[in-house]
């Protein structure tokens, strides 16, 4: 890893306290590197109101960061940037929302606050690189999927460019997700068996609608066929995201989906599956991986953190929107998730979906 | 990963002297022994706590018997709070704090508002930290107000306030004072019968002694209940077995603190000079938070303009120098400090600020190399500060 004589290389690893980051940060120990690990506080949840082992940024995660950084023997600090991930993440979240779309905040966060915010940082503070936990790989300046196909979490990291990724570690990448547990636990690390977080991590008891009604108020409209006739009544379009199918409200023969929403009347279109079809998906706030903007041709997409990928010809537009047209109809792609390109391993980038035909 | 460094975060937990490590080693070493016990042993116990209790008393101008040992700080501020309101009937529970007392008052008087009726009368305070007085004189409701909190001298940015004046102000109520004076009790030292002081909290810790052991300061006369119940030690005042080894720690350190009061003043302002000269060459458009002339004389509190603390913490603590950004939340993480922001300050130049602090082991090559260690990080973050410019 180091030239002889030189002195170790710095990294800065952000550390949330789960088994990845802490298993990440000790790969980077072994390896040589210089590691100082920081724990971002986020999400302003008091810790009164805070759920035991739900969502991130509680105390407890920081108070395991610490402990995983202290048997490490690396330098561990806390930081403080709820400022800035509620305006970057929350309110964008919130505001998405009210828009009628369905926002990933995990993107959203990486994209402002937890990578490329942070590496940013990282860099001013004379370190050569930032690592994370998360699964994807780096190489050759390119991003590529995990090793692991199913812990594979490029989707989120799609925004970087190449002067990110230059300075970006990815221990895990090469790795599966029990071999990350067994070499925690090898490791001695208190973190090796923490279940997985799978919740928006500043709502922490999972109600999204109840957390959207509290902050956006309840704002009642009608659920319509696409003829316009009503079906039913809600208490906010931002219950709802396209392509679900359950707490609809509505009585109808067979399984209606939502297909639409129109927040500026909070008009929620439900239909059948058919009807939920479409094979045109256009993206906005565009990157490429290489920073040369994504190109014309093939690719292969994935429209869903955990979704299948399918074949799609890109059709470059202007202002950074880019048009794919998809090999075969798809159902239930919501404006506002992202929308990621890939050729083969190799991520190439990817944008916001902002509508579909 | 340890570095040999300079430490200058002595506002947090100062070093323990060699005179309390000298008196608590013994204590840990004899057999068991319980102060109350009616036997050789405990009375050698009791005997090295009731001569702390009278340096402890001493340090403040208090008689022994005034002493009730606390677990520290917090301990002895939560039972003057929540200790004078429960001893006063429901209705004449208004109690008054300045806007920059320690969380451990202002945490318990809303504890008191909330559980036990009591009513919460905030007095402002001038850009520099110093209490309003004008407002404060208003605040007390005569006859019906338990406490009034006005602390020695603040610590995050060293602010010495009129404590004797705000006493006056409490007493024409009818309500004790309570100083927190946990920062302040080495130098420059309160004395409780000149300053009108009812109530004083104190810490051992920050006078170099161990952790783990405090005092509130009772005056005679002062009604308080107790928090603490069990076995009726310290007068009824706070139960549970007394920690002999820690007590007579914290005498030992307070008698050390005494004993050098009158040279550590002018010695620890001219360290602190020296710091503020060098940074301000360091840093341009440094500022000083608080009483850049008066103020505690080892504390200094200054805004860096552009750098966030966080980053120059980390900085700092790469080539060894230990401060701190002033105030810090549950997780760790530096918060905007309430006591910048009650001084007019707003969030983002409080998340500027930096508190080095000095005490008894400080030289000026402590001070030296937290200069040397700022430049370089002014320095380093200087891309960044041109930035946010």
């Amino acid at each position: 890893m180091t030239a002889a004589g030189n002195p170790p290389r710095r990294v800065l690893v952000a550390m949330s306290g789960g088994v990845d980051s802490s298993t990440a940060a000790a790969l980077l120990v072994r390896a040589g590197w210089d590691v100082t690990g920081v724990h971002l506080k986020l999400a302003g949840t008091p810790a009164a109101e805070q759920v035991q082992g739900r969502g991130c940024c509680t105390l407890a995660d920081a108070d395991d960061a610490r402990r995983v950084a202290a048997t490490l023997g690396v330098p561990f600090y806390v930081w403080d940037l709820t400022d800035r991930f509620r305006q970057a993440v929350v309110e964008d979240f919130a505001a998405e929302y009210e828009r009628g779309r369905t926002p990933n905040p995990c993107a959203r966060c990486n994209e402002r606050v937890k990578v490329a915010g942070l590496l940013e940082r990282a860099l001013a503070l004379g370190f050569d690189a930032l690592a994370t936990g998360h699964y994807a790989r780096v190489a050759g300046g390119r991003l590529l999927r995990a090793a692991d196909a199913a812990k594979d979490q490029s989707y989120v990291l799609y925004m970087l460019g190449p002067a990110q990724l230059a300075h970006l570690e990815l221990p895990l990448g090469g790795l599966a997700k029990p071999e990350v547990r067994a070499l925690a636990a090898e490791l001695g690390l208190r973190t090796a068996a923490k279940p997985e977080s799978h919740d928006v991590c500043f709502i922490p008891d999972g109600d999204t609608a109840g957390w959207l009604e509290r902050r956006l108020g309840r704002r009642p409209g009608t659920v319509v066929d696409p003829a316009g006739r009503v079906l039913g009544h809600h208490r906010g379009a931002y219950r709802y995201t396209v392509g679900q199918r359950r707490g609809l409200g509505v009585s109808a023969p067979g399984p209606r989906y939502v297909l639409s929403i129109q927040p500026a009347t909070g008009t929620v279109v439900v239909g059948d599956r058919e009807q939920l079809a479409i094979r045109v998906v256009v993206l906005e706030r565009t990157s490429s991986t290489d920073g040369a903007g994504l190109r014309r041709g093939r690719a292969a997409v994935r429209l869903r953190a955990h979704g299948s990928e399918m074949g799609c010809e890109v059709r470059p537009g202007p202002g950074g929107r880019v048009r794919l047209e998809l090999d075969e109809p798809v159902g239930a792609v919501a404006p506002g998730q992202a929308g990621v390109l890939y050729d083969g391993d190799v991520v190439l980038g990817g944008g916001t979906v902002t509508a579909t035909a | 990963m340890t570095v040999p460094g300079a430490y200058l975060d002595y506002a947090a937990t100062a070093p323990l002297r060699a005179e309390a490590l000298a008196a608590m080693l013994p204590l840990l070493r004899r057999p068991a022994a319980n102060a109350s016990s009616q036997h050789a042993p405990g009375r050698a116990a009791r005997a090295a706590v009731e001569t702390a209790r009278e340096q402890v008393a001493a340090l403040v101008g208090a008689h022994p018997d005034e002493v009730v040992f606390t677990s520290g700080g917090t301990e002895a501020d939560n039972l003057a709070v929540k200790g004078a309101v429960l001893a006063r009937p429901a209705g004449a529970r208004t109690v008054v704090v300045s806007a920059v007392e320690h969380h451990a008052v202002l945490d318990a008087a809303a504890w008191a508002a909330q559980d036990a009726g009591a009513v919460v009368r905030t007095a402002p305070v001038d850009g520099g930290g110093r209490v309003r007085l004008d407002a404060l004189a208003a605040l007390p409701v005569p006859g019906a107000t338990a406490l009034v909190a006005v602390m020695a001298a603040n610590n995050e940015v060293g602010t010495v306030q009129p404590v004797a004046a705000a006493a006056e102000h409490a007493h024409a109520a009818g309500a004790p004072l309570l100083c927190d004076a946990v920062q302040a009790a080495g130098v420059p030292g309160i004395d409780v019968g000149r300053d009108g002081i009812d109530l004083a909290a104190l810490a051992a810790h920050k006078l170099g002694g161990p952790t783990g052991v405090g005092a509130l300061v009772v005056r005679r006369g002062t009604g308080l209940r107790p928090l603490l119940h069990g076995g009726g030690q310290e007068r009824g005042l706070r139960s549970g077995t007394l920690p002999a080894a820690a007590i007579a720690g914290f005498g030992a350190a307070a008698a050390a603190a005494l004993a050098e009061r009158a040279q550590a003043g002018p010695r620890l302002r001219a360290l602190r000079d020296r710091l503020r000269d060098g940074l301000a060459r360091a840093v341009p458009g440094m500022e000083v938070n608080g009483d850049p002339d008066g103020g505690l004389p080892g504390l200094l509190s200054v805004r860096l303009p552009g750098l966030r603390n966080e980053d120059v913490l980390l900085l700092l603590d790469r080539r060894g120098v230990a401060c701190s950004a002033g105030s810090a939340c549950a997780s760790g993480a530096a918060s905007a400090s309430h006591v910048l922001l009650a001084m007019g300050r707003d969030e983002p130049q409080a998340r500027q600020t930096l508190r080095l602090s000095l005490g008894h082991g400080s030289a000026e090559a402590d001070v030296d190399a937290a200069v040397a260690a700022v430049a370089h990080a002014a320095g380093q973050l200087a891309p960044v500060r041109a930035g946010s410019a």
